[in-house]
């Protein structure tokens, strides 16, 4: 049931990358291009996700188990620290050059062409570094 | 207008089916998290760590089929994509480091972070934001 309802969850969630434009890297570019020929589009993408997350997130502070059973999951670090900022940066420069980020690269690699898949492969590259890196320092 | 109804409804179906893995599966909706997550799983030595790998799997099949779907009711969706190669392979890499390194992307610091007000990830979001402004600026700028 938890694998239908996780599956069922990434298509509405994909669906609405695809409708909204954020697999359009031009569409998101535009959005990026403060300083330029602004296209505010994409802020109503984060406007409408905000609407339903805020709630939804109201409604699981209160819970302490998620309706199918397993616990809530909610992220518990707090501290601000050099790793979120510099990994911040290096993702909005990435962001900035490509017009990609990690979910709508996924929901382009069906119906994409090669260029997704070119992004998407240097992607899981940099994810496996990290997690090299991090098993050396443990 | 009406050129803004796509991105709201769009963005109110991303919020919904974060919604769903969240009040569900008890899960955050971060994408780099969770493909992150089940790459590391590949790292792992123990059998266990590897157990919660199910639901990654699902959610991203679903992520993966989702214009698929979209394409069999209407025109497959548009995309331009400008970059050259080389842009996409550098671009791809710093998204995959930055992305880890900061625990979250767009939609787990952007979409649930916020939305749960989380002040670590409004200092993510700004920041990836702001660099992604100033990446377009400098690269539009020099052409």
């Amino acid at each position: 049931m938890s694998m239908l309802t996780s599956l069922l969850a990434g298509v509405i969630f994909g669906l609405g990358l695809v409708i909204s434009g954020m697999t359009n890297p031009a569409k998101v570019l535009g959005f990026l291009d403060l300083f330029g020929k602004w296209d505010p589009a994409m802020a109503f993408v984060m406007a409408g996700a905000l609407m339903v997350g805020t709630v939804a997130f109201r409604i699981a502070g209160k819970r302490t188990r998620a309706i199918l059973g397993a616990p809530i999951s909610l992220p518990t670090a707090r501290d601000i620290d050099r790793r979120l900022v510099l990994g911040s940066l290096a993702f909005g420069i990435g962001w900035g050059l490509a017009g990609y980020c990690p979910g709508p690269v996924m929901t382009s690699l069906a119906t994409g062409g090669g260029k997704p898949w070119i992004f998407f492969i240097a992607m899981l590259a940099g994810m496996a570094i990290f997690e090299i890196a991090e098993r050396r320092k443990a | 207008m009406s050129a803004y109804y796509a991105p709201l409804i769009g963005g109110i179906m991303i919020g919904l089916g974060a919604a769903m893995l969240l009040l569900l599966n008890g899960r955050i909706a971060g994408i780099s998290g969770i493909l992150g997550g089940l790459l590391g799983k590949a790292f792992a030595r123990q059998a266990e760590s590897r157990s919660d790998a199910g639901w990654r799997i699902a959610f991203l099949a679903g992520l993966v089929a989702a214009p698929l779907l979209y394409g069999a009711f209407t025109a497959p969706p548009a995309a331009q994509v400008d970059a050259s190669v080389g842009t996409l392979a550098v671009a791809g890499l710093l998204v995959g480091l930055g992305t880890r390194y900061a625990s979250g992307c767009t939609s787990g610091h952007g979409v649930c972070g916020l939305s749960r007000f989380s002040p670590r990830s409004l200092v993510a979001t700004v920041t990836f934001m702001g660099a992604g402004f100033a990446t377009v600026a400098v690269v539009r700028g020099l052409l």
